[in-house]
């Protein structure tokens, strides 16, 4: 994978927002405190985190369209350099693109065929529409639907398609299986693996372990805001090569491992503790674990964890 | 077409319902009220110099002393076979009356009703494009300002600046004052129209802007918005294909609702314009116990009401694809 070129670069990157607490007092909420994430072209990364850990807001983040309220620090690169607000808006919707979740991020009164056009009605672009359909076996009747009128197996081809109007070269696909068949679930990551292996970058977010493993190329592990692993998907062939004890728990969570969880819930981000943020819930935490712990390489991936060998 | 058949006769027995018991209501309210019709018409001094036979003659003109119930069935009987009866003040039939009264007021009413709505919603949009935005606090503000403003006390406003102050515009009536019928021009009666018109629509156009903002603010933070955004759509492009689209039915739908505001406001500002229009002549049916003519004009505002809430019923199901094909398919 290094031979490739990197497409999207995440250094320590944060997000928070301003809120007003009792009175005028203002306080910042730190909802993403420590994100590293690398993407090569041709690639697939999966970042893995429990709801409420942040990760949607990483989509936005890269796309530029978190609410005004928000500041941000850290860098972001896109294909080696700073991605600014302005390239933000020019790339976005066309090398930059996102998958969303459900139909419900269509326009519910616009007819799909118009819409997935951005309202253009030229050639090239309805002739663009109609070679993408045929790629996915979507009837050209379908661009007279409404989103409404979509069957569950065309909701999601519909929703790939999107993407495809653009030269996509870094693809975002939030959550793009909620409560979605297994079958159904294989299908529709199979159109990701296919965009990944005609060369763009993908970056998928789920709170699915398992999912994650069968077609992504390498995982992210992601808690209460914080990036505490990147290992390759081989690692998660048995516990000993996973480096951090949080990966280490979803791995053991999984049903082929026993199902066993570990207590405690995910700190919400007001009540974060100082240092690691796993270090109330883990066996090994030490002393220092409260202080400022490094990303570091560890066996040809990344931990942020001071105990991992 | 069986549905359509089921469509049109519920709405007919819906209106019938809706008629019959705005009549039963009005009728209630003027026979418990303690105004005198002929101490109210007549006068106390003019009754004191009658005859006995005089003042029953009036009082049976009037239908004092007649058991309310069969004067109401009376009433509605002689309506449901098409005579809306004889007013007691105008001495004419109570249609006569209120068509002349409700051209009068028509205009005034349609004129009100479309700028209200066009301005209304176009500034509705621009607030809520931007919440919290420069346009959106001014707009937000002049809106508040105008809903919590009393329409009479506009008019009143209105008149002080432009009839009497700058004298450009009458200070009241339709039609100038001492001039023959014929005499009258287009011009005048436009010129008589302009100060009760723009009361109208100021008042009008609060409401509605304030619903469309609301509206609009709700579209730009649905999912829909943000991901067209994702896709690189500008701010015009995101307005022009999802929000005008999305805003448009709700709006129709309060433009259509707001018939009955425009019908209750007209009331006011004709008082105070003495516009004779047929709020003035509820006011001056109510204030001088003409039943019949009272009766006449609260079913045919009634019937206008109605009328406005089915257009927008109907025209929803025409426009909204959820319900135009979802409701075939189903």
């Amino acid at each position: 994978m290094t031979d490739k070129k990197i497409i999207l670069d995440i250094r320590n990157f944060s997000v928070s927002f301003e809120q007003y607490d009792k009175g005028f007092s203002r306080t910042g909420l730190p909802v993403i405190r420590n994100l590293d994430v690398t993407i090569h072209e041709g690639e697939m990364v999966a970042v893995v985190g429990s709801s409420g850990s942040g990760k949607s807001l990483l989509a936005h983040e890269i796309l530029g369209i978190l609410p005004y309220n928000a500041t941000m620090g850290g860098e972001l690169l896109y294909d080696g350099e700073i991605l600014t607000k302005e390239r933000q808006k020019a790339l976005r919707g066309n090398e930059i693109v996102l998958v969303p979740q459900s139909t419900a991020f269509l326009d519910p009164l616009m007819k799909i065929g118009p819409q997935i056009r951005k309202g253009k009605k030229d050639r090239a672009s309805r002739e663009k529409l109609n070679e993408i359909f045929q790629g996915y076996h979507l009837k050209e009747e379908v661009q007279n639907l409404y989103p409404f009128e979509l069957s569950g197996g065309m909701n999601r081809r519909v929703l790939v398609s999107t993407a495809l109007m653009g030269n996509p070269r870094l693809v975002i696909a939030d959550e793009p299986t909620p409560g979605l068949h297994m079958d159904m679930v294989r299908r529709v990551m199979s159109h990701f693996r296919e965009l990944a292996d005609r060369g763009a970058g993908v970056l998928l977010i789920t709170h699915d372990l398992e999912q994650a493993l069968e077609v992504a190329d390498r995982v992210v592990v992601f808690y209460a805001g914080t990036t505490v692993e990147d290992a390759d998907v081989s690692d998660f062939g048995s516990e000993e090569m996973l480096r951090h004890p949080y990966s280490r728990a979803l791995f053991r969570a999984l049903p082929q491992n026993g199902f066993q969880f570990i207590k405690g819930t995910q700190p919400y981000v007001k009540e974060l503790p100082e240092g690691c943020p796993f270090g109330p819930r883990c066996e090994q935490c030490i002393e220092a674990c409260k202080g400022e712990i490094p990303y570091r390489e560890v066996r040809g991936g990344r931990v942020r964890c001071i105990c991992a060998k | 077409m069986k549905e359509y058949f089921v469509f049109i006769g519920k709405h007919t027995i819906r209106m019938l319902l809706l008629v019959f018991f705005v009549s039963a209501a009005a009728f209630t309210l003027v026979s418990v009220s303690p105004i005198d019709p002929l101490q109210a018409n007549v006068g106390q001094a003019a009754m004191g110099s009658m005859s006995q036979e005089q003042i029953a003659k009036l009082q049976a003109y009037w239908g004092v002393g007649e058991p309310p119930l069969h004067r109401f069935f009376s009433w509605a009987g002689d309506f449901f076979r098409g005579d809306m009866g004889v007013s007691l003040l105008y001495r004419q039939p109570v249609s006569r009356v209120i068509g002349v009264k409700l051209v009068n007021s028509l205009w005034l009413m349609a004129i009100a009703w479309l700028l209200s709505g066009m301005i209304g919603f176009v500034l509705g949009i621009l607030a809520g494009l931007k919440e919290g935005s420069f346009v959106d606090r001014l707009v937000k503000g002049y809106s508040l300002l105008i809903a919590s403003t009393p329409a009479f006390w506009l008019a009143l406003v209105l008149l002080m600046i432009f009839a009497v102050w700058l004298k450009v515009l009458p200070i009241g009536l339709s039609v100038p004052i001492g001039v023959e019928t014929g005499a009258v021009t287009v011009m005048d009666r436009i010129r008589h129209a302009i100060l009760p018109a723009a009361t109208l629509s100021i008042t009008g156009i609060a409401n509605i802007t304030l619903h469309t903002r609301e509206k609009m603010i709700e579209i730009m933070e649905s999912d829909y918005v943000l991901f067209a955004r994702a896709r690189g759509e500008s701010t015009w492009s995101i307005v022009k294909n999802h929000a005008l689209r999305n805003v448009a039915l709700p709006a129709m739908t309060l433009q259509f609702a707001s018939i009955s505001e425009i019908f209750g406001g007209s009331v006011l500002v004709e008082q105070t314009f003495s516009y004779p229009g047929l709020g003035q002549a509820a006011v001056t049916a109510g204030l001088g116990s003409d039943v019949p003519l009272l009766l006449g004009i609260t079913v045919i505002s009634a019937l206008f009401v109605f009328g406005g809430n089915l257009i927008a019923n109907i025209l929803y199901g025409v426009i909204d694809p959820r319900i135009r094909r979802g409701g075939a398919r189903t």
